[in-house]
């Protein structure tokens, strides 16, 4: 049976190359752009947690919807020396955050200002690794700042400008002191870049008010794997404190999940027209090849061969064509990725969308599992559904009618 | 569904038509292909179908065989009335109790014709040793050792032929059925052909029912039926 639907295939054999090459090349496409998609939303999350989110961070109770001053942690250094020393996490840092007006000789911009600690921020944010003039703030800065490229242009302002800045304190005392400008980062995320101050942590408790309090507690440098085992661990050390929750990245920032499952389901709409085209030569190829057929299934059913065993014939040449082809296209598919996982692909004109992504414009994709077995499936089950119209056409072949068809 | 068809009670008639009538219908206009034929036909008999073209030959073939049904009357093969059976159980019957020798294009194309005598087996269920030997036993049988492994397309029309006699006579049937076998051969390859049939027939006891044009082939029959309109004129 296996060697009679071999054989099948071979029949029309141009038809059958052309078709094969159409599996291939729609599977290594497939191939390529889910690893290229992959590889991009690694890139993204990745960058997001390492730029400010942090794998998970302690808050308090609704601070991550409604971020008021008051909303704080109290006495912040002890609980993160208690989450310090719990299993498998290796770095935290602790974080005040306000709104302030800031404001240079000529402009005035309101935004937030980071309190960090910068030999422990160092530990958690990529920031003091971005700095592209000037230096990141350390243990001895007092009255320095580090801000985003895009709000020293703003502000018209370089190294070594003074700023002011005004807000309110945590106990709504005027908060007003004046930083010099240390250092300016581009972390490539221009929303980032353009509403973000990082001072030091001390000055911020002084001037902002806080006493004994924070803003967040961030947790860095765990297995991915290990996350939510951790996560349910610090949930224990808040017991006693029932108003602070700990939150994930992706709890932090929901909208960066969302947007990558909009960005996938956009991709699958691209994958999903590429399959159905395929899909389509696949079914007509068949359509043709069992309409010439006829009088040759006619015969079969005259010498008493049954209807379904005409029918598993056509399926089982159908997979057999497309595994041909599936083959080809994982063969191509992974020798071009594996080529670009070496060398990186640089999507044409793509600067701009990974500046806004926050990507690297460089993507090396990986040959994953995923990668490899996505698309053959795709194809695999299509070609399986739509060759059923094919197949159902025999349920209604007569012996004789069919014999007559030539 | 073997043991309660032919093979167990053969009689002596073999095919028996009982007032059998085809209609065809086309539209409005009705077609009488058979007219109220009575026939019987005895086991092992070596039986030919001749009349002038749309007489009637295929249609009767047919409905003996199992592939289409008459509009009235009974057709009997041994005691099994076939004529109200359903298709898959007429599937069946044509599987184990009937060969076929169709005018042209009997072959599975892809398959040699070893692997064609041995479809029909395969479709009874017949183990793959098996099936090999009865499959040379049988091509040896019609002359064509030695062209096993050819494909129809490397055998000419001649051989093709025998290759289809050996296809219907390999799964032991009661009956072969063979509308104009030789139409497309010359007659000396269509001697051949006949008498190969004719060997066939008497050495396994088979009863061949086949129809022609060519009085050449009519020779060789041990009994002439003539059609004319759908009736039966004379019988000899
Ligand atoms: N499927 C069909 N639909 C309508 N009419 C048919 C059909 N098959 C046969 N007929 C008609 O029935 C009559 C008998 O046809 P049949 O094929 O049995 O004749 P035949 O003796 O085999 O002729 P030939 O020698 O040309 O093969 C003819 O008039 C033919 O036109
Ligand atoms: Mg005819």
């Amino acid at each position: 049976m296996l060697k009679l639907a071999w054989r099948n295939i071979w029949r029309n054999s141009r038809r059958t190359i052309l078709t094969v090459l159409a599996i291939a090349f729609a599977t290594s496409i497939l191939q390529f752009f889910v690893s290229i998609q992959l590889k991009s939303y690694d890139a993204a999350t990745k960058s997001a947690i390492a730029l400010t989110l942090g794998q998970l961070q302690v808050q308090k109770k609704g601070y991550l919807e409604k971020p008021q001053i008051r909303a704080t942690i109290e006495d912040p250094l002890s609980l993160e020396s208690k989450i310090k020393s719990l299993d498998r996490v290796e770095h935290t840092s602790i974080r005040s955050i306000g709104f302030a007006l800031i404001s240079s000789e000529k402009r005035s911009y309101g935004l937030q200002v980071i309190g960090i600690m910068p030999e422990k921020e160092k530990l958690v944010s990529s920031v003091s690794g971005l700095i592209k003039k000037g230096e990141y703030l350390d243990s001895t800065s007092t009255n320095d700042c580090v801000i985003g490229e895009i709000l020293a242009k703003n502000l018209k302002v370089d190294i070594g400008d003074e700023v002011t800045i005004l807000g309110q304190g945590k106990d709504g005392s005027l908060a007003a002191s004046v930083a010099t400008i240390r250092g300016i980062f581009d972390s490539g995320t221009k929303d980032f870049d353009r509403v973000t101050m990082f001072i030091p942590y001390k000055t911020f408790q002084d001037v902002f008010s806080m006493q004994n309090s924070a803003h967040s507690i961030v947790v860095m440098g765990m297995r991915l794997k290990d996350l939510e085992q951790i996560q349910s661990k610090i949930e224990e050390l808040l017991k006693n404190e029932t108003n602070l929750v700990s939150l994930r990245w992706d709890q932090l920032m929901p909208g960066l999940k969302q947007s990558i499952e909009l960005d996938m389901s956009a991709g699958w709409i691209f994958y999903l027209t590429l399959v159905l085209i395929v899909t389509f030569s696949i079914v007509n190829t068949f359509l043709m090849s069992v309409l010439e057929r006829s009088r040759e299934f006619g015969i079969m059913l005259a010498i008493g061969a049954r209807t379904p065993r005409i029918m598993g014939m056509v399926v089982i040449e159908s997979i057999l064509l497309t595994l041909v082809g599936i083959f080809l296209g994982v063969l191509i598919g992974s020798g071009v990725i594996t080529y670009f996982s070496i060398h990186g692909f640089t999507v044409p004109g793509a600067e701009e969308i990974a500046k806004l992504w926050n990507l690297p414009i460089r993507i090396y994709p990986e040959l994953t599992i995923r990668v490899i077995l996505t698309a053959p499936l795709m194809i695999l089950t299509t070609t399986f559904i739509g060759v059923m119209y094919p197949v159902l056409k025999i349920l209604w072949l007569k012996p004789l009618e069919a014999m007559r068809a030539t | 569904m073997k043991n309660n068809t032919l093979q167990e009670n053969k009689l002596e008639a073999n095919v028996r038509c009982k007032d059998v009538s085809k209609i065809y219908r086309q539209g409005d206009i009705e077609v009488h292909a058979l007219r109220r034929i009575s026939i019987e036909i005895q086991d092992g008999s070596f039986v030919s179908l001749s009349g002038p073209s749309g007489s009637g030959k295929t249609t009767l073939l047919n409905l003996i065989g199992g592939l289409d049904r008459p509009t009235s009357g009974e057709i009997y093969l041994s005691n099994l009335r076939i004529d109200t059976l359903s298709s898959s159980e007429l599937a069946q019957v044509r599987l184990d109790n009937i060969g076929f020798i169709f005018q042209a294009y009997n072959l599975i194309p892809v398959l040699s014709a070893r692997e064609n005598v041995e479809f029909v087996m395969q479709l009874q269920g017949v183990n793959a040793a098996e099936r090999k030997e009865r499959a040379y036993e049988i091509l040896n049988a019609v002359g064509l050792n030695g062209l096993e492994n050819r494909r129809p397309g490397e055998l000419s029309g001649g051989q093709q032929q025998r290759v289809a006699v050996a296809r219907a006579i390999v799964s032991n049937p009661e009956i072969v059925l063979a509308d104009e076998p030789t139409a497309n051969l010359d007659s000396k390859t269509a001697k051949n052909l006949l008498e190969i049939m004719l060997s066939m027939c008497k050495e396994r006891k088979v009863t061949f029912i086949f129809s022609t044009h060519d009085k050449l082939v009519m020779e060789y029959a041990e009994r002439l039926i003539k059609l004319h309109d759908g009736e039966i004129v004379s019988d000899e």
